[in-house]
Protein backbone atom coordinates (compact mmCIF):
# COMPACT_ATOMS: atom_id res chain seq x y z
CA UNK A 1 0.00 0.00 0.00
CA UNK A 2 1.05 3.35 -0.91
CA UNK A 3 1.69 5.39 2.27
CA UNK A 4 -0.41 9.05 1.34
CA UNK A 5 1.63 12.16 2.51
CA UNK A 6 -0.84 14.91 1.60
CA UNK A 7 -5.11 14.15 0.93
CA UNK A 8 -7.33 16.83 -1.01
CA UNK A 9 -10.66 16.17 -0.81
CA UNK A 10 -13.02 18.29 -2.45
CA UNK A 11 -11.57 21.50 -1.83
CA UNK A 12 -13.03 24.69 -3.93
CA UNK A 13 -11.91 28.05 -3.49
CA UNK A 14 -12.39 31.95 -3.76
CA UNK A 15 -10.42 34.69 -3.77
CA UNK A 16 -12.22 37.60 -1.99
CA UNK A 17 -14.28 40.34 -4.11
CA UNK A 18 -13.94 37.68 -7.43
CA UNK A 19 -16.97 36.40 -9.35
CA UNK A 20 -14.73 32.64 -10.14
CA UNK A 21 -14.12 30.14 -7.87
CA UNK A 22 -9.97 29.92 -8.26
CA UNK A 23 -10.18 26.10 -7.44
CA UNK A 24 -13.85 23.77 -7.97
CA UNK A 25 -14.11 20.77 -6.28
CA UNK A 26 -10.44 19.66 -6.33
CA UNK A 27 -9.85 15.70 -4.89
CA UNK A 28 -6.24 14.08 -5.04
CA UNK A 29 -3.79 12.38 -3.02
CA UNK A 30 -0.10 12.32 -3.46
CA UNK A 31 2.37 9.43 -1.91
CA UNK A 32 5.29 9.46 0.03
CA UNK A 33 8.44 9.58 -2.33
CA UNK A 34 6.49 10.28 -5.86
CA UNK A 35 7.60 13.00 -8.36
CA UNK A 36 3.74 14.41 -9.26
CA UNK A 37 3.31 17.21 -12.00
CA UNK A 38 1.01 19.28 -12.06
CA UNK A 39 0.18 21.22 -15.50
CA UNK A 40 -2.61 23.41 -16.54
CA UNK A 41 -3.12 26.47 -18.93
CA UNK A 42 -2.30 30.04 -17.40
CA UNK A 43 -4.76 30.83 -14.07
CA UNK A 44 -6.20 27.02 -14.04
CA UNK A 45 -5.33 27.52 -10.34
CA UNK A 46 -2.24 26.06 -9.85
CA UNK A 47 -0.32 28.57 -7.56
CA UNK A 48 -3.75 29.02 -5.73
CA UNK A 49 -3.39 25.02 -4.98
CA UNK A 50 0.32 25.41 -4.21
CA UNK A 51 -0.10 28.12 -1.63
CA UNK A 52 -2.75 26.65 -0.11
CA UNK A 53 -0.75 23.36 0.52
CA UNK A 54 1.70 25.72 1.86
CA UNK A 55 -0.98 27.03 4.58
CA UNK A 56 -1.31 30.78 2.32
CA UNK A 57 -5.05 30.28 1.21
CA UNK A 58 -7.41 28.09 3.54
CA UNK A 59 -10.50 26.01 1.77
CA UNK A 60 -13.69 27.72 1.17
CA UNK A 61 -14.78 24.15 1.15
CA UNK A 62 -13.47 20.73 1.62
CA UNK A 63 -10.39 19.55 3.70
CA UNK A 64 -6.76 18.95 2.87
CA UNK A 65 -5.00 17.34 4.74
CA UNK A 66 -0.91 17.28 5.01
CA UNK A 67 1.54 14.98 6.45
CA UNK A 68 -1.15 13.98 9.29
CA UNK A 69 -1.77 17.57 10.02
CA UNK A 70 -5.32 18.77 9.07
CA UNK A 71 -4.56 22.21 7.29
CA UNK A 72 -6.36 25.04 9.65
CA UNK A 73 -4.04 27.87 11.25
CA UNK A 74 -2.75 26.53 14.39
CA UNK A 75 -1.02 24.03 12.61
CA UNK A 76 0.69 26.01 9.83
CA UNK A 77 3.84 25.93 11.23
CA UNK A 78 4.22 22.06 11.25
CA UNK A 79 2.43 21.95 8.02
CA UNK A 80 5.71 24.34 6.69
CA UNK A 81 8.49 22.16 8.36
CA UNK A 82 7.09 19.34 6.64
CA UNK A 83 6.67 20.73 3.07
CA UNK A 84 8.95 23.51 1.41
CA UNK A 85 7.79 25.57 -1.58
CA UNK A 86 9.47 27.29 -3.88
CA UNK A 87 7.46 30.19 -4.98
CA UNK A 88 6.71 31.30 -9.20
CA UNK A 89 8.58 34.55 -8.02
CA UNK A 90 11.40 34.11 -6.34
CA UNK A 91 11.47 37.83 -5.20
CA UNK A 92 8.33 37.03 -3.16
CA UNK A 93 10.78 34.35 -0.93
CA UNK A 94 14.05 35.91 0.12
CA UNK A 95 13.83 37.48 3.54
CA UNK A 96 17.31 37.95 4.35
CA UNK A 97 19.96 40.86 2.79
CA UNK A 98 22.56 38.26 1.73
CA UNK A 99 22.36 35.49 0.02
CA UNK A 100 23.85 32.96 2.99
CA UNK A 101 21.85 34.63 5.36
CA UNK A 102 19.01 34.18 3.40
CA UNK A 103 19.17 30.52 3.23
CA UNK A 104 20.45 30.52 6.81
CA UNK A 105 17.13 32.20 7.76
CA UNK A 106 14.49 29.05 7.36
CA UNK A 107 16.93 26.97 9.49
CA UNK A 108 17.06 29.55 12.23
CA UNK A 109 13.04 28.76 12.40
CA UNK A 110 13.49 25.39 12.52
CA UNK A 111 16.09 25.89 15.33
CA UNK A 112 18.96 24.24 13.63
CA UNK A 113 21.90 24.99 15.67
CA UNK A 114 24.55 27.35 14.26
CA UNK A 115 27.42 25.18 13.55
CA UNK A 116 25.54 22.54 11.65
CA UNK A 117 23.56 25.63 9.99
CA UNK A 118 26.86 27.06 8.33
CA UNK A 119 27.93 23.60 6.58
CA UNK A 120 24.18 23.28 5.44
CA UNK A 121 24.02 26.63 4.35
CA UNK A 122 27.18 26.05 2.17
CA UNK A 123 25.97 22.62 1.00
CA UNK A 124 23.14 23.34 -0.16
CA UNK A 125 24.11 26.47 -2.08
CA UNK A 126 26.83 24.22 -3.43
CA UNK A 127 24.04 22.06 -4.97
CA UNK A 128 23.07 24.85 -6.86
CA UNK A 129 26.36 25.74 -8.23
CA UNK A 130 25.69 29.47 -5.81
CA UNK A 131 28.90 29.36 -3.63
CA UNK A 132 30.11 32.56 -5.64
CA UNK A 133 27.39 34.63 -4.56
CA UNK A 134 27.13 34.30 -0.58
CA UNK A 135 27.40 38.03 0.20
CA UNK A 136 25.19 39.35 -2.73
CA UNK A 137 22.08 40.47 -2.08
CA UNK A 138 19.50 37.85 -3.44
CA UNK A 139 17.03 41.23 -5.07
CA UNK A 140 20.31 41.87 -6.95
CA UNK A 141 21.04 38.43 -9.31
CA UNK A 142 20.04 37.55 -12.28
CA UNK A 143 16.60 36.02 -12.97
CA UNK A 144 18.46 32.04 -12.94
CA UNK A 145 20.57 32.99 -10.03
CA UNK A 146 17.66 33.90 -8.11
CA UNK A 147 15.54 30.72 -9.01
CA UNK A 148 18.69 28.68 -7.72
CA UNK A 149 18.95 30.45 -4.22
CA UNK A 150 15.26 29.54 -3.98
CA UNK A 151 16.00 26.38 -4.10
CA UNK A 152 19.14 26.19 -2.11
CA UNK A 153 16.41 27.77 0.39
CA UNK A 154 14.53 24.96 0.32
CA UNK A 155 16.77 21.87 -0.07
CA UNK A 156 18.34 23.19 3.16
CA UNK A 157 15.75 22.75 5.17
CA UNK A 158 15.23 19.07 4.06
CA UNK A 159 11.79 18.87 3.97
CA UNK A 160 9.52 15.89 3.28
CA UNK A 161 7.88 16.94 0.84
CA UNK A 162 8.99 20.12 -2.13
CA UNK A 163 6.61 21.70 -3.77
CA UNK A 164 7.85 23.98 -6.83
CA UNK A 165 5.87 26.14 -8.32
CA UNK A 166 7.60 26.69 -11.99
CA UNK A 167 11.21 26.58 -9.82
CA UNK A 168 13.04 26.07 -12.98
CA UNK A 169 11.51 28.44 -15.86
CA UNK A 170 14.63 31.00 -15.81
CA UNK A 171 17.56 28.04 -15.62
CA UNK A 172 19.50 28.36 -19.02
CA UNK A 173 19.14 23.91 -20.46
CA UNK A 174 22.24 22.78 -18.81
CA UNK A 175 21.47 24.56 -15.81
CA UNK A 176 17.78 23.17 -15.42
CA UNK A 177 19.35 19.73 -16.00
CA UNK A 178 21.72 19.89 -13.38
CA UNK A 179 19.50 21.36 -10.33
CA UNK A 180 16.19 19.02 -11.74
CA UNK A 181 18.76 16.14 -11.38
CA UNK A 182 20.23 17.39 -7.77
CA UNK A 183 15.95 17.03 -6.75
CA UNK A 184 15.68 13.65 -8.29
CA UNK A 185 18.72 12.75 -6.24
CA UNK A 186 16.65 13.17 -3.05
CA UNK A 187 13.65 12.04 -4.39
CA UNK A 188 15.41 8.60 -5.50
CA UNK A 189 17.87 8.48 -2.52
CA UNK A 190 15.75 9.85 0.11
CA UNK A 191 12.26 9.58 -0.39
CA UNK A 192 11.73 12.76 -0.64
CA UNK A 193 7.98 13.49 -2.27
CA UNK A 194 8.35 16.24 -5.30
CA UNK A 195 5.20 18.21 -6.44
CA UNK A 196 6.48 20.23 -9.20
CA UNK A 197 4.03 22.90 -11.09
CA UNK A 198 5.64 23.11 -14.53
CA UNK A 199 5.21 24.16 -17.96
CA UNK A 200 7.74 22.10 -19.37
CA UNK A 201 6.65 19.34 -20.98
CA UNK A 202 9.66 17.11 -21.32
CA UNK A 203 9.90 17.68 -17.26
CA UNK A 204 6.26 16.17 -17.27
CA UNK A 205 7.04 13.34 -18.99
CA UNK A 206 9.54 12.18 -16.87
CA UNK A 207 7.64 12.40 -13.46
CA UNK A 208 5.56 9.57 -11.81
CA UNK A 209 2.04 11.10 -12.21
CA UNK A 210 0.71 13.98 -13.47
CA UNK A 211 -2.29 15.79 -12.63
CA UNK A 212 -3.97 18.48 -15.47
CA UNK A 213 -5.76 21.24 -13.85
CA UNK A 214 -8.50 22.91 -16.04
CA UNK A 215 -10.42 26.44 -15.03
CA UNK A 216 -9.65 25.13 -11.42
CA UNK A 217 -11.09 21.48 -11.94
CA UNK A 218 -9.30 18.41 -12.09
CA UNK A 219 -9.30 17.29 -15.95
CA UNK A 220 -7.72 14.48 -15.82
CA UNK A 221 -4.82 12.54 -13.99
CA UNK A 222 -2.38 9.51 -14.67
CA UNK A 223 1.43 8.40 -16.55
CA UNK A 224 2.81 10.66 -18.63
CA UNK A 225 2.19 8.47 -21.35
CA UNK A 226 -1.25 8.80 -20.90
CA UNK A 227 -1.69 12.40 -20.56
CA UNK A 228 0.37 12.62 -23.45
CA UNK A 229 -1.93 10.12 -25.60
CA UNK A 230 -4.55 12.59 -25.31
CA UNK A 231 -3.20 14.98 -27.83
CA UNK A 232 -4.97 17.43 -30.11
CA UNK A 233 -7.10 17.66 -26.76
CA UNK A 234 -4.12 18.61 -24.57
CA UNK A 235 -4.16 21.78 -26.69
CA UNK A 236 -7.62 22.95 -26.17
CA UNK A 237 -5.95 22.45 -22.52
CA UNK A 238 -3.65 25.15 -23.41
CA UNK A 239 -0.71 22.24 -22.76
CA UNK A 240 1.09 20.55 -25.70
CA UNK A 241 2.42 17.25 -26.87
CA UNK A 242 6.35 16.72 -25.73
CA UNK A 243 9.23 16.57 -28.41
CA UNK A 244 8.72 12.88 -29.43
CA UNK A 245 4.72 12.62 -30.27
CA UNK A 246 5.38 15.71 -32.24
CA UNK A 247 8.09 14.15 -34.07
CA UNK A 248 6.24 10.94 -34.79
CA UNK A 249 3.09 13.33 -35.95
CA UNK A 250 5.26 15.29 -38.58
CA UNK A 251 7.10 11.83 -40.10
CA UNK A 252 3.73 10.15 -39.94
CA UNK A 253 1.95 13.18 -41.84
CA UNK A 254 5.40 13.16 -44.16
CA UNK A 255 4.44 9.78 -45.55
CA UNK A 256 6.89 7.50 -43.11
CA UNK A 257 6.36 4.75 -41.47
CA UNK A 258 5.91 4.12 -37.83
CA UNK A 259 4.53 1.44 -35.27
CA UNK A 260 2.62 3.97 -33.32
CA UNK A 261 3.30 7.07 -32.17
CA UNK A 262 6.39 7.52 -29.68
CA UNK A 263 6.66 9.04 -26.60
CA UNK A 264 10.63 8.36 -26.51
CA UNK A 265 13.56 9.49 -28.64
CA UNK A 266 15.35 6.60 -28.51
CA UNK A 267 12.62 4.33 -29.65
CA UNK A 268 11.13 6.55 -32.26
CA UNK A 269 14.47 6.70 -33.95
CA UNK A 270 15.02 3.02 -33.99
CA UNK A 271 11.45 2.32 -35.44
CA UNK A 272 11.78 5.28 -38.02
CA UNK A 273 15.23 3.07 -38.72
CA UNK A 274 13.90 -0.05 -38.80
CA UNK A 275 10.73 0.70 -40.94
CA UNK A 276 11.64 2.85 -43.44
CA UNK A 277 15.46 2.87 -43.82
CA UNK A 278 16.88 -0.93 -43.04
CA UNK A 279 16.79 -3.55 -46.66
CA UNK B 1 16.47 51.77 -36.99
CA UNK B 2 20.09 49.79 -36.43
CA UNK B 3 21.16 49.64 -32.54
CA UNK B 4 24.84 49.66 -32.63
CA UNK B 5 27.16 48.61 -29.39
CA UNK B 6 30.65 49.47 -29.08
CA UNK B 7 32.53 48.25 -26.30
CA UNK B 8 30.15 48.42 -24.12
CA UNK B 9 30.97 48.02 -20.55
CA UNK B 10 28.58 47.90 -17.01
CA UNK B 11 29.19 47.26 -13.55
CA UNK B 12 26.65 47.36 -10.82
CA UNK B 13 26.95 49.39 -7.71
CA UNK B 14 30.46 51.00 -9.31
CA UNK B 15 32.49 52.91 -7.23
CA UNK B 16 30.88 51.31 -3.78
CA UNK B 17 32.08 48.07 -1.94
CA UNK B 18 29.90 45.63 -3.36
CA UNK B 19 30.68 46.61 -7.40
CA UNK B 20 30.28 43.99 -9.77
CA UNK B 21 31.02 44.13 -13.37
CA UNK B 22 28.54 42.36 -15.42
CA UNK B 23 29.64 42.99 -19.36
CA UNK B 24 32.53 44.21 -20.80
CA UNK B 25 33.82 45.29 -24.09
CA UNK B 26 30.33 44.03 -25.85
CA UNK B 27 30.12 44.96 -29.27
CA UNK B 28 27.19 43.89 -31.76
CA UNK B 29 24.90 45.11 -34.18
CA UNK B 30 20.85 44.78 -34.05
CA UNK B 31 20.03 45.33 -37.75
CA UNK B 32 16.87 47.08 -38.63
CA UNK B 33 13.66 44.49 -38.93
CA UNK B 34 16.14 41.54 -38.38
CA UNK B 35 15.18 38.91 -35.45
CA UNK B 36 18.21 39.03 -33.16
CA UNK B 37 18.38 35.83 -30.05
CA UNK B 38 20.63 36.33 -27.22
CA UNK B 39 21.41 33.11 -25.60
CA UNK B 40 23.80 32.20 -22.76
CA UNK B 41 23.88 30.59 -19.12
CA UNK B 42 22.38 32.53 -15.64
CA UNK B 43 23.85 35.48 -15.02
CA UNK B 44 25.85 35.50 -18.33
CA UNK B 45 24.90 39.76 -18.50
CA UNK B 46 21.75 39.30 -21.01
CA UNK B 47 19.26 41.06 -18.92
CA UNK B 48 22.22 43.60 -18.17
CA UNK B 49 22.80 44.77 -22.15
CA UNK B 50 19.34 44.50 -22.97
CA UNK B 51 18.69 47.49 -20.85
CA UNK B 52 21.23 49.05 -22.73
CA UNK B 53 19.46 48.94 -25.91
CA UNK B 54 16.83 51.99 -24.52
CA UNK B 55 19.11 53.76 -22.59
CA UNK B 56 17.46 52.71 -18.80
CA UNK B 57 21.24 51.41 -17.75
CA UNK B 58 23.95 53.47 -19.28
CA UNK B 59 27.25 52.42 -20.19
CA UNK B 60 30.16 52.81 -18.02
CA UNK B 61 32.58 52.83 -20.95
CA UNK B 62 31.49 52.19 -24.82
CA UNK B 63 29.07 53.61 -26.70
CA UNK B 64 25.34 52.80 -27.71
CA UNK B 65 23.88 54.02 -30.96
CA UNK B 66 20.27 53.97 -30.93
CA UNK B 67 19.00 54.89 -34.69
CA UNK B 68 20.33 58.62 -34.88
CA UNK B 69 21.16 58.56 -31.17
CA UNK B 70 24.65 58.03 -29.54
CA UNK B 71 24.44 57.38 -26.16
CA UNK B 72 28.31 57.23 -24.57
CA UNK B 73 29.82 56.50 -21.38
CA UNK B 74 30.29 59.93 -19.12
CA UNK B 75 28.00 62.23 -21.22
CA UNK B 76 24.47 63.09 -19.96
CA UNK B 77 21.81 61.63 -22.16
CA UNK B 78 18.68 64.42 -22.95
CA UNK B 79 15.17 63.52 -24.30
CA UNK B 80 15.77 59.91 -24.21
CA UNK B 81 11.54 59.81 -24.31
CA UNK B 82 11.91 59.57 -28.15
CA UNK B 83 13.88 56.18 -27.51
CA UNK B 84 11.81 54.89 -24.91
CA UNK B 85 8.72 55.40 -27.30
CA UNK B 86 10.82 53.69 -30.18
CA UNK B 87 12.06 50.32 -28.21
CA UNK B 88 9.88 48.76 -26.00
CA UNK B 89 11.24 46.03 -23.38
CA UNK B 90 9.48 43.39 -21.64
CA UNK B 91 10.76 42.48 -18.75
CA UNK B 92 12.04 39.27 -17.49
CA UNK B 93 10.18 39.70 -14.05
CA UNK B 94 6.56 41.14 -15.09
CA UNK B 95 5.84 42.29 -11.63
CA UNK B 96 8.93 44.72 -12.48
CA UNK B 97 6.63 46.65 -15.36
CA UNK B 98 2.87 46.06 -13.49
CA UNK B 99 1.79 49.35 -11.36
CA UNK B 100 -1.28 50.49 -11.99
CA UNK B 101 -5.08 49.41 -10.03
CA UNK B 102 -6.00 48.40 -13.36
CA UNK B 103 -4.71 46.60 -16.44
CA UNK B 104 -6.51 49.05 -18.80
CA UNK B 105 -4.66 51.99 -17.00
CA UNK B 106 -1.26 49.82 -16.46
CA UNK B 107 -1.52 49.39 -20.80
CA UNK B 108 -3.17 52.52 -21.49
CA UNK B 109 -0.44 54.54 -19.38
CA UNK B 110 2.31 54.08 -22.16
CA UNK B 111 0.81 55.41 -25.50
CA UNK B 112 -0.57 57.98 -23.04
CA UNK B 113 2.50 58.86 -21.30
CA UNK B 114 3.71 59.12 -25.29
CA UNK B 115 1.44 61.69 -26.64
CA UNK B 116 -1.82 59.28 -27.69
CA UNK B 117 -5.15 60.06 -26.81
CA UNK B 118 -6.97 58.34 -23.99
CA UNK B 119 -9.82 57.16 -26.81
CA UNK B 120 -6.46 55.88 -29.22
CA UNK B 121 -5.02 54.61 -26.07
CA UNK B 122 -8.25 52.42 -25.34
CA UNK B 123 -8.32 51.17 -28.60
CA UNK B 124 -5.19 49.86 -28.86
CA UNK B 125 -5.19 48.11 -25.23
CA UNK B 126 -8.25 46.29 -26.63
CA UNK B 127 -5.67 45.03 -29.47
CA UNK B 128 -3.39 44.14 -27.84
CA UNK B 129 -5.51 42.05 -24.74
CA UNK B 130 -6.93 40.20 -27.84
CA UNK B 131 -3.14 39.43 -29.50
CA UNK B 132 -2.16 37.95 -25.53
CA UNK B 133 -5.07 35.70 -25.75
CA UNK B 134 -6.35 37.51 -22.75
CA UNK B 135 -10.19 38.15 -22.71
CA UNK B 136 -11.47 41.41 -21.87
CA UNK B 137 -12.57 40.81 -18.72
CA UNK B 138 -9.03 41.78 -17.03
CA UNK B 139 -9.24 45.15 -18.39
CA UNK B 140 -11.21 45.86 -15.06
CA UNK B 141 -8.89 43.32 -12.54
CA UNK B 142 -5.79 45.11 -10.71
CA UNK B 143 -3.06 43.46 -12.04
CA UNK B 144 -1.44 42.25 -8.91
CA UNK B 145 -4.50 39.93 -8.81
CA UNK B 146 -3.92 37.57 -11.98
CA UNK B 147 -1.75 34.56 -11.97
CA UNK B 148 1.92 34.43 -13.38
CA UNK B 149 1.17 33.73 -16.53
CA UNK B 150 -1.81 36.29 -16.77
CA UNK B 151 0.63 39.36 -15.74
CA UNK B 152 3.01 38.01 -18.45
CA UNK B 153 0.30 38.68 -20.81
CA UNK B 154 -0.43 42.23 -19.60
CA UNK B 155 3.41 43.05 -19.52
CA UNK B 156 3.52 41.91 -23.17
CA UNK B 157 0.27 43.78 -23.94
CA UNK B 158 1.45 47.05 -22.21
CA UNK B 159 4.47 47.07 -24.48
CA UNK B 160 2.52 46.27 -27.69
CA UNK B 161 0.14 49.19 -27.07
CA UNK B 162 3.12 51.35 -27.56
CA UNK B 163 4.06 50.26 -30.71
CA UNK B 164 7.29 50.22 -30.85
CA UNK B 165 9.80 49.67 -33.60
CA UNK B 166 11.76 47.42 -31.71
CA UNK B 167 10.68 44.87 -29.85
CA UNK B 168 13.01 43.77 -26.92
CA UNK B 169 11.65 40.78 -25.38
CA UNK B 170 13.62 39.27 -22.12
CA UNK B 171 12.41 35.50 -21.59
CA UNK B 172 8.98 36.65 -22.86
CA UNK B 173 7.55 32.87 -22.59
CA UNK B 174 8.51 31.74 -18.94
CA UNK B 175 5.63 31.38 -17.30
CA UNK B 176 3.65 30.97 -20.10
CA UNK B 177 1.23 27.40 -20.88
CA UNK B 178 2.68 25.79 -23.87
CA UNK B 179 -0.21 26.55 -26.39
CA UNK B 180 -0.01 30.36 -25.18
CA UNK B 181 3.75 30.45 -25.82
CA UNK B 182 3.67 28.94 -29.28
CA UNK B 183 0.80 31.08 -30.22
CA UNK B 184 2.98 34.23 -28.31
CA UNK B 185 6.39 33.37 -30.11
CA UNK B 186 4.09 33.44 -33.83
CA UNK B 187 2.80 36.81 -32.81
CA UNK B 188 6.20 38.19 -32.74
CA UNK B 189 7.52 36.71 -35.56
CA UNK B 190 4.41 37.93 -37.73
CA UNK B 191 5.10 41.16 -36.85
CA UNK B 192 8.34 41.41 -37.18
CA UNK B 193 7.89 40.09 -40.61
CA UNK B 194 4.50 41.84 -41.67
CA UNK B 195 5.39 45.10 -40.21
CA UNK B 196 9.15 45.16 -40.20
CA UNK B 197 9.64 45.46 -36.45
CA UNK B 198 12.87 44.65 -35.39
CA UNK B 199 12.77 41.92 -32.59
CA UNK B 200 15.19 41.32 -30.23
CA UNK B 201 14.94 37.94 -27.67
CA UNK B 202 17.06 36.59 -24.75
CA UNK B 203 15.85 32.95 -24.68
CA UNK B 204 16.51 29.93 -22.72
CA UNK B 205 14.45 28.25 -25.88
CA UNK B 206 17.51 26.62 -27.78
CA UNK B 207 13.97 25.67 -29.78
CA UNK B 208 13.03 29.12 -30.56
CA UNK B 209 15.91 30.32 -31.22
CA UNK B 210 16.77 27.86 -33.54
CA UNK B 211 12.99 28.67 -35.19
CA UNK B 212 12.88 32.38 -35.44
CA UNK B 213 16.42 34.11 -35.01
CA UNK B 214 18.12 35.38 -38.09
CA UNK B 215 21.00 35.89 -35.92
CA UNK B 216 22.60 34.34 -32.73
CA UNK B 217 24.69 36.12 -30.38
CA UNK B 218 26.25 34.25 -27.36
CA UNK B 219 27.03 35.18 -24.21
CA UNK B 220 29.38 34.16 -21.69
CA UNK B 221 30.68 35.81 -18.56
CA UNK B 222 30.17 39.00 -19.73
CA UNK B 223 31.01 38.81 -23.08
CA UNK B 224 29.88 38.02 -26.73
CA UNK B 225 31.14 34.77 -27.30
CA UNK B 226 30.14 34.29 -30.54
CA UNK B 227 27.09 35.28 -33.03
CA UNK B 228 26.54 33.74 -36.23
CA UNK B 229 23.11 32.59 -38.32
CA UNK B 230 21.53 29.55 -36.33
CA UNK B 231 22.27 26.85 -38.33
CA UNK B 232 26.07 27.47 -37.92
CA UNK B 233 25.62 28.24 -34.12
CA UNK B 234 23.50 25.23 -34.11
CA UNK B 235 25.64 22.99 -36.16
CA UNK B 236 29.09 23.10 -33.14
CA UNK B 237 27.34 21.35 -30.55
CA UNK B 238 30.68 21.17 -28.54
CA UNK B 239 31.00 25.52 -28.80
CA UNK B 240 27.65 25.42 -27.25
CA UNK B 241 27.74 22.99 -24.37
CA UNK B 242 31.07 24.37 -23.13
CA UNK B 243 29.11 27.93 -22.11
CA UNK B 244 26.33 25.84 -20.62
CA UNK B 245 24.43 25.07 -23.83
CA UNK B 246 22.49 22.86 -25.51
CA UNK B 247 21.50 21.91 -28.90
CA UNK B 248 17.73 22.20 -29.94
CA UNK B 249 15.87 18.96 -29.68
CA UNK B 250 15.26 19.05 -33.25
CA UNK B 251 19.04 19.07 -33.52
CA UNK B 252 19.72 16.32 -31.00
CA UNK B 253 17.14 13.76 -32.63
CA UNK B 254 18.69 14.81 -35.95
CA UNK B 255 21.58 12.88 -34.55
CA UNK B 256 20.43 10.14 -33.44
CA UNK B 257 19.05 9.52 -36.84
CA UNK B 258 22.34 10.10 -38.50
CA UNK B 259 24.46 7.90 -35.99
CA UNK B 260 21.65 4.93 -37.90
CA UNK B 261 22.43 6.20 -41.15
CA UNK B 262 26.12 6.36 -40.72
CA UNK B 263 26.89 10.06 -42.21
CA UNK B 264 25.06 13.43 -41.52
CA UNK B 265 22.45 15.06 -43.57
CA UNK B 266 23.27 17.88 -45.92
CA UNK B 267 21.98 20.35 -43.42
CA UNK B 268 21.39 21.10 -39.49
CA UNK B 269 17.72 20.79 -39.40
CA UNK B 270 16.18 24.05 -37.39
CA UNK B 271 12.45 22.69 -36.82
CA UNK B 272 10.87 19.22 -36.65
CA UNK B 273 9.02 20.22 -39.41
CA UNK B 274 12.26 20.96 -41.13
CA UNK B 275 13.58 17.07 -40.13
CA UNK B 276 10.50 15.71 -41.73
CA UNK B 277 10.91 16.70 -44.46
CA UNK B 278 14.50 16.26 -44.74
CA UNK B 279 14.03 12.63 -43.59
CA UNK B 280 11.13 12.11 -46.28
CA UNK B 281 12.95 13.33 -48.65
CA UNK B 282 16.06 11.00 -48.04
CA UNK B 283 13.87 7.96 -48.08
CA UNK B 284 12.49 8.81 -51.56
CA UNK B 285 16.04 9.06 -52.89
CA UNK B 286 17.25 5.60 -51.28
CA UNK B 287 14.05 3.82 -52.83
N1 LIG C 1 -4.57 37.45 -5.53
C1 LIG C 1 -5.57 37.15 -6.37
N2 LIG C 1 -6.76 37.78 -6.30
C2 LIG C 1 -7.77 37.49 -7.13
N3 LIG C 1 -7.72 36.56 -8.10
C3 LIG C 1 -6.55 35.88 -8.24
C4 LIG C 1 -5.43 36.15 -7.38
N4 LIG C 1 -4.41 35.33 -7.75
C5 LIG C 1 -4.89 34.59 -8.78
N5 LIG C 1 -6.16 34.91 -9.08
C6 LIG C 1 -7.01 34.30 -10.12
O1 LIG C 1 -7.25 32.95 -9.79
C7 LIG C 1 -7.12 32.10 -10.93
C8 LIG C 1 -6.07 31.03 -10.68
O2 LIG C 1 -4.80 31.67 -10.56
P1 LIG C 1 -3.45 30.85 -10.26
O3 LIG C 1 -2.39 31.85 -9.93
O4 LIG C 1 -3.71 29.79 -9.29
O5 LIG C 1 -3.18 30.22 -11.71
P2 LIG C 1 -1.97 29.32 -12.22
O6 LIG C 1 -2.53 28.02 -12.67
O7 LIG C 1 -0.88 29.28 -11.22
O8 LIG C 1 -1.53 30.12 -13.54
P3 LIG C 1 -0.08 30.43 -14.15
O9 LIG C 1 0.30 29.25 -15.01
O10 LIG C 1 -0.33 31.62 -15.01
O11 LIG C 1 0.88 30.69 -13.04
C9 LIG C 1 -6.83 33.02 -12.11
O12 LIG C 1 -7.99 33.27 -12.82
C10 LIG C 1 -6.31 34.30 -11.46
O13 LIG C 1 -6.66 35.43 -12.23
N1 LIG D 1 21.02 44.79 -9.53
C1 LIG D 1 22.18 44.12 -9.53
N2 LIG D 1 23.15 44.42 -8.62
C2 LIG D 1 24.32 43.75 -8.62
N3 LIG D 1 24.64 42.76 -9.47
C3 LIG D 1 23.72 42.42 -10.39
C4 LIG D 1 22.45 43.07 -10.48
N4 LIG D 1 21.74 42.51 -11.48
C5 LIG D 1 22.54 41.55 -12.01
N5 LIG D 1 23.73 41.49 -11.37
C6 LIG D 1 24.86 40.58 -11.66
O1 LIG D 1 25.32 40.83 -12.98
C7 LIG D 1 25.60 39.62 -13.68
C8 LIG D 1 24.80 39.59 -14.98
O2 LIG D 1 23.41 39.56 -14.66
P1 LIG D 1 22.26 39.56 -15.75
O3 LIG D 1 20.99 39.77 -15.00
O4 LIG D 1 22.60 40.48 -16.84
O5 LIG D 1 22.36 38.03 -16.27
P2 LIG D 1 21.45 37.21 -17.28
O6 LIG D 1 22.33 36.75 -18.40
O7 LIG D 1 20.25 38.00 -17.63
O8 LIG D 1 21.06 35.92 -16.41
P3 LIG D 1 19.68 35.08 -16.30
O9 LIG D 1 19.63 34.18 -17.49
O10 LIG D 1 19.87 34.28 -15.05
O11 LIG D 1 18.55 36.04 -16.22
C9 LIG D 1 25.25 38.47 -12.71
O12 LIG D 1 26.42 37.93 -12.16
C10 LIG D 1 24.41 39.13 -11.64
O13 LIG D 1 24.62 38.54 -10.38
MG1 LIG E 1 1.07 30.02 -11.20
MG1 LIG F 1 18.23 37.81 -17.17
Amino acid sequence: MKEKVISIKGVSFQYPDQEAFALRNVSFDVYKGEWLAIVGHNGSGKSTLAKMLNGLHYPSEGTVSIGGYALIEENVWLIREKLGMVFQNPDNQFVGTTVQDDVAFGLENNGVEHSAMQERVFASLEKVGMTAFLNQEPHHLSGGQKQRVAIAGVIALRPDIVLLDEATSMLDPLGREEVINTVRELNENEGLTVISITHDLEEASRADRVIVLNEGMLYTEGTPERIFQLDRELLNLGLGVPFAVQMSQLLTDAGLQLSRRHFNEEELVKDLWTLNFEK
Amino acid sequence: MDIKLREVEYSYAAGTPFERQAIMDVTFTIPSGQYVAIIGHTGSGKSTVLQHLNALLRPLKGEIEIGSRTIAAGRKGKKLKDVRRRVGIVFQFPEHQLFDETVEKDICFGPMNFGVSEEEAKKRTREAIGLVGLPEEVLGKSPFDLSGGQMRRVAIAGVLAMKPDVLVLDEPTAGLDPRGRQDIMNMFATLQKKNGLTCVLVTHSMEDAARYADKIIIMHKGQVYRTGAPRDIFSDADSLTNVGLDIPETVRFQRMFESHLGHPLDKVCLTPEELAAEVSRLRGEMT
